[in-house]
């Protein structure tokens, strides 16, 4: 089975907040380790549960009705600070595909789609307008498009990250197909 | 006509396609909190580690400051990592830098401090603070774990090149401003993010004034610019700083080195794609009031106002009102370290303010050196010493309160005056309230009790 991701249909959560950080996404008691997995009860833990660890009933990701839904809408600047894989795969254990940002820190943006997971970038009022319109969001990563009932939108990715995220792509194979000119850059340069 | 980034970057290149290059890697750093799923990553596809010669681990993020507590670490999840660690090593041959080494510290302090970190490499590391390295005249970068298990086995990354901003730092700056004063202001002007999607070059003749020490402060904070990279030009100091330390070329392979590396610089202002200045003569002392970095004021200027649900937040946060200046901060702990602020220049500077003086009553310190070899210096020329009889707590390396991964956390609803680089909420330990500030200004405020240059 294709690990792509070609189309994707749901209602988002929502948390429109600019500058959420890596801290909030998973903070430092979660990261002690060695699993690549389990971290579905972290994801925004500082947010998402009380002083004494219970949850806080109107939380987004806490709402019943928001369990299973594929699509997070958030502000400006997403993921910032640590370089911490862990607030990638965290919204991965969620079942988060897709987040919908007006921008990424750059760290996290390689994360997120290193997992094959879309991080799109839309603008400040084509999300509100997603959030205004509260419908299930189709994105389209082959059209590059976001759309909900009368919305459409279409965002830019990079050419080759599309192709990764569509085809599925292994990381390490992407590069071992250049094997030769690796071994020649290392025969001048790095003995 | 090309930038120093430039230079570096086409030189490592292997190979372009659409979007991105693929880059080899000169030197690859690891630690053991975001390397065991990658190590996993080989095992389980029977992978072998490319270049265990140009990889090299240290322990920092879970380490014990606590000497009695290093030798057995008493959480074990932190144990397991750090185990988990010491086998990887073992397995795959990669040279460690465990607790008991003299060369161990946090990993941003042991690349330069080794003679690793030189002019002209590549440089990465599954931390997002790798940037401190760029300060030796190198392109350094975090990357997460994925990345890093890509390294493992290629030695080689495929990266988007990003845009060139030149961050010109002109001015003569008073005796009280350092490199942490620059890096806040130049984020308290131009916010979180305005180095998202590029890769920050720092010049102009406030950089070329300070020490290569200060100028891995500065470059350390690129990323809380959003910039994952941030950079400066060798010079002779950045020469004189490598001469001589253990991995640095020796000899004659340094006569040739330093031929190799004369290219390194900037053909020409033009080449940046977006130039930002900052004139540091009439610069304060910077000092933190909320949570995130851009939250930052000169010392006698009071909190603005509330403009966004952010700001609320922040201010509820903190404890703290708009119109307060950091002098009324109740502040009872002071945090004096991290990959920032850990090095032998700061520790010297605080020793200058504590000379002969003690921490006021209301305060506790901590004084966390970068690494081992920090500490060892420390105690050879005295500073030690004198911190002790300051009243401070003088620990061993790691990263401790910056993160407070390991046993070191600040209380809830403590503020604490911190040398570390991120002031989020709970970043230094649940409700913890972090104000980031110099080495100079964290020295002044354990003397004073309160967050004042007296």
């Amino acid at each position: 089975m294709s690990r792509g991701i070609k189309q994707i249909t749901s209602e988002a959560i929502v948390i429109f907040k600019d500058n959420i950080d890596t801290d909030i996404l998973i903070p430092k008691n979660y990261l002690k380790t060695t699993k690549r997995t389990g971290f579905e009860k972290a994801l925004f833990a500082p947010w998402r549960y009380d002083s004494q660890g219970k949850p806080i009933a109107d939380f987004p990701l806490n709402m019943p009705e928001n369990q299973g839904k594929k699509i997070l809408i958030a502000g400006e600047n997403f993921g910032c600070g640590s370089s911490r894989e862990h607030a990638a795969w965290a919204l991965q254990d969620f079942g988060i595909d897709i987040v919908i940002a007006g921008s990424y820190s750059p760290i996290f943006y390689m994360n997120y789609i290193n997992n094959l997971k879309l991080p799109v970038v839309l603008g400040r009022t084509e999300r509100e307008a997603l959030i205004e319109a509260d419908l299930p969001i189709t994105v389209d990563l082959e059209a590059k498009t976001v759309s909900a009932g009368n919305l459409e939108y279409t965002f830019e990715i990079e050419r080759d990250y599309r192709n990764k995220l569509i085809k599925g792509l292994d990381n390490i194979e992407e590069i071992l197909i250049y094997e030769d000119l690796i071994e020649a850059y290392e025969a001048e340069y790095a003995k | 006509m090309k930038t120093l980034f430039d230079k570096i970057w086409d030189k490592h290149k292997i190979v372009s396609e659409d979007d991105k290059d693929l880059l080899y890697v000169d030197l690859h750093l690891i630690h053991e909190v975001t390397s065991p799923q990658a190590f996993e990553g080989l095992r389980l596809n029977n992978r072998k580690l490319r270049r265990p010669d140009l990889t090299f681990a240290t322990m920092d993020h879970n380490t014990p400051t606590i000497p009695e507590h290093r030798e057995n670490v008493s959480d074990p999840l932190s144990r397991e990592q750090l185990c988990s660690l010491e086998e990887n090593c073992r397995e795959f041959g990669v040279k460690l830098f465990d607790m008991s080494s003299e060369n161990n510290g946090i990993v941003h302090m042991i690349g330069p401090e080794l003679g690793l970190s030189i002019p002209g490499k590549t440089i990465v590391c599954g931390d997002s603070h790798t940037a401190t390295h760029g300060a030796m005249g190198a392109i350094a970068f975090g990357i997460g774990t994925s990345e890093v298990e890509n390294v493992f086995a290629t030695q080689c990354i495929w990266q988007t090149k990003p845009k060139n901003l030149g961050v010109k730092v002109t001015g003569k700056s008073s005796a009280n401003v350092f490199a942490k004063d620059i890096i806040l202001k130049l984020i308290a002007d131009n916010g979180v993010a305005f180095g998202t999607g590029y890769a920050i070059e720092f010049f102009g003749e406030a950089i070329e004034a300070l020490n290569v020490e200060e100028r891995l402060s500065l470059c350390n904070m690129s990323i809380e610019a959003g910039a994952k990279f941030g950079l400066i030009k060798p010079d002779q100091k950045t020469l004189d700083y490598i001469e001589g330390r253990p991995y640095a070329p020796q000899g004659d392979d340094f006569e040739q080195y330093k031929k190799d590396i004369e290219d390194l610089f900037t053909d020409s202002e033009q080449a940046y794609d977006k130039i930002i200045t900052l004139d540091i003569s009439d610069l304060k002392p910077q000092i933190s009031y909320g949570t995130n970095p851009a939250m930052t004021v000169s010392l006698d200027q009071p909190f603005p106002q509330i403009e966004t649900t952010e700001d609320t937040r922040a201010y509820q946060y903190m404890g703290l009102e708009p119109g307060m200046t950091a002098a009324q901060i109740p502040v009872e702990f002071v945090f004096i370290g991290s990959c920032t602020n850990g090095r032998i220049n700061d520790l010297r500077i605080v020793a200058e303010i504590m000379q002969d003086q003690v921490i006021a009553d209301n305060i506790t310190c901590v004084i966390v050196p970068g690494s081992m070899q920090v500490l060892k210096q420390a105690e050879a020329e005295g500073l030690v010493d004198i911190f002790k009889e300051a009243g401070c707590e003088m620990r061993y390396p790691g990263c401790s309160y910056c993160l407070a991964m390991n046993e070191d956390r600040v209380e809830p609803g403590v503020h604490c005056a911190s040398t570390s680089n991120r002031n989020f909420e709970g970043r230094q330990g649940e409700g913890s309230r972090t104000h980031l500030m110099s080495p100079y200004m964290a020295a002044k405020t354990a003397i004073n009790g309160r967050i004042v240059d007296e």
